[in-house]
């Protein structure tokens, strides 16, 4: 294609645009209505990624001691555990500490139940162990596990599957809905340049008959879905872009539940921004392409 | 210039229009195409430009091997070929002006180029000052002088027409006919398709006539020979 003819191809396809503006909006909602339900998705995704990127960097093994393990075994266990290849630290927390931790973080209320523990202090001795890289978390505390005065390892693995499973479930409710939604809006477009076509061919025939090619007579109904993508990317972009930088900066950068780092506005939008407008020209240019194909083969 | 050997067409509904047709056009030559309704005229124009393919045989146009032809190569085959059809095939929304830029513009001519040779075509057929109506304000005369201009502005070697006249009265239809005959004079080659008997018996030229999807009668300065 010339680079002279883009500007005539662009002009078009406007043209065809507003000529059925009805079907144009709606064709840009089912686009924007879609990549605003994969945007939030993505949102979600990115930050859940981070969110067990951060946990598994907190993993860490908590090894309980039989209650008749005395403070010199202890030691002396907690010295063999860092001994272990790829243990960072391993710190001994005897019962007394453990029950002020415990006392400290579930507050008040339960004050009076545990005061009648505290004579009786049913809280075992443990050893917090931490690994260099996450992922041998599992494997030392397996080796934990078959020491002498163990009683029982707990690796954080629970926890962790458990919210695994949950994002994976997000991730896939996502997937469905998106492909889904995806499938409606490029029929949308693909009927919205249809009615295009169909109102211009006179004009299409004409073209044929004084030797336009091909190319030439599709560009215009492709710009026509490309204009529909961008423009379908660009309002659901903004929203989350804005709705996000609000709430981040809302939150002072962290998810206050978990207290874990959100991902800068910045880093999200760029990684957005190619995905939905990535996409969205995508499906436009896939509408325009199916619409006109079966068209131009007379 | 136009070269057809045992030319073979069968519709896919089963229509078998073209029933071995074998033809041959020189360059500079005015052929009408005669025949009754349904004998296959517009089928032989229309295999000419490549708007139907043959079943059988093999045609040739300005160098053109039609039957091979790949289908990205039609529009430059197009850009040789002008044609005008019974209904104008004028866009509504644009000028007289505009149609006939309409033409260069989507075969990527310059602006400058375009605007010389619009103006030209238009002089040409004696439509200048009827260059910024549409459509709809021209008479229908005037119309297919527009589609005779659109034919011309590219230079073609052949101008293909299929009934050109059909929707014309007689005083119009010999307005037209005395232009296609200026374009023969230029040593433009045409080739039309015509019901109109008191142009073919007047202004006398190579006769083919079609019956049943065959060549029945080819003569020099020949008579249209039917009665309607
Ligand atoms: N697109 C088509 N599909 C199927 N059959 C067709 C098609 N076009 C033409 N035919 C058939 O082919 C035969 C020849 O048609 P054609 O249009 O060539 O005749 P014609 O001589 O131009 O007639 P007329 O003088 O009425 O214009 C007819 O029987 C017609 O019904
Ligand atoms: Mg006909």
């Amino acid at each position: 294609m010339k680079i002279s003819m883009l500007g005539r191809h662009i002009r078009e396809g406007c043209k065809n645009l507003l000529r059925n503006s009805w079907m144009s909006i709606a064709s840009v909602g089912a686009v924007a209505i879609t990549l605003l339900i994969l945007g939030v998705t993505l949102v979600i995704a990115l930050n859940a990624q981070q969110l067990s990127n951060y946990m598994a960097g907190q993993l860490q093994v908590n090894a309980f001691l039989k209650q008749n393990v005395t403070k010199q075994q202890a030691l002396a266990l907690d010295a063999e555990i860092k001994a272990l290849p790829g243990v960072q630290e391993a710190i001994y927390v005897p019962k007394d500490q453990g029950f002020k931790e415990l006392q400290q973080s579930l507050g008040k209320e339960y004050q009076e139940v545990l005061q009648g523990f505290s004579k009786n202090n049913p809280i075992p001795d443990k050893i917090v162990v931490k690994a260099k890289d996450p992922k041998q978390t599992l494997g030392i505390a397996a080796e934990i596990r078959q020491m002498d005065g163990v009683d029982k390892v707990d690796d954080g693995k629970q926890v962790v599957d458990k919210l695994f499973r949950f994002l994976d479930m997000v991730r896939n409710i996502g997937v469905v809905f998106v492909v889904g939604l995806v499938v409606m809006a490029m029929f949308l477009i693909s009927n919205t340049i249809k009615i295009t076509i169909f109102s211009r061919r006179r004009e299409i025939e004409i073209m044929k008959l004084v030797g336009a090619t091909d190319w030439f007579i599709r560009w215009p109904f492709l710009t026509e879905g490309i204009i529909i993508g961008v423009v379908g990317a660009l309002v659901p972009f903004a929203l989350i872009v804005y709705g996000y930088h609000s709430a981040f900066v809302r939150m002072g950068g962290t998810f206050l539940a978990v207290a874990f780092p959100l991902i800068p506005t910045g880093a999200l939008a760029q990684k957005l921004a190619l995905v939905m407008f990535g996409l969205g020209i995508f499906i436009g240019i896939w509408g325009g392409i199916m619409s006109v194909r079966r068209f131009l083969r007379v | 210039m136009i070269e057809m050997q045992d030319v073979w067409k069968q519709y896919p509904n089963g229509a078998r229009a073209l029933n071995g047709v074998s033809v041959h056009i020189t360059k500079g030559e005015f052929v009408y195409v005669v025949g009754p309704s349904g004998a296959g005229k517009s089928t032989f124009i229309k295999l000419m430009y490549r708007e139907e393919r043959p079943t059988k045989g093999h045609i040739f146009v300005n160098g053109f091997n039609i039957d091979r032809l790949k289908d990205r190569k039609v529009p430059l085959l197009r850009r040789s070929i002008g044609v005008v059809f019974q209904d104008f095939k004028l866009l509504p929304r644009l000028t007289a002006y505009e149609n006939v830029a309409f033409a260069l513009e989507v075969i990527g001519t310059s602006k400058r180029q375009i605007k010389r040779r619009v103006a030209d075509a238009l002089n040409w057929v004696g439509l200048s000052d009827k260059a910024d109506m549409l459509p709809s304000q021209l008479s229908g005369g005037e119309q297919q002088r527009v589609a005779v201009a659109r034919a011309l502005v590219n230079n073609p070697a052949v101008i293909i027409a299929d009934e050109p006249t059909g929707n014309l009265d007689p005083e119009t239809s010999w307005d037209v006919m005395k232009l296609f005959q200026r374009i023969n004079d230029r040593g433009t080659t045409i080739v039309m398709a015509t019901h109109n008997k008191d142009i073919v018996n007047t202004m006398r030229k190579r006769v083919i006539a079609i019956e049943g999807g065959q060549i029945v009668r080819d003569e020099q300065k020949g008579m249209y020979g039917y009665e309607d």
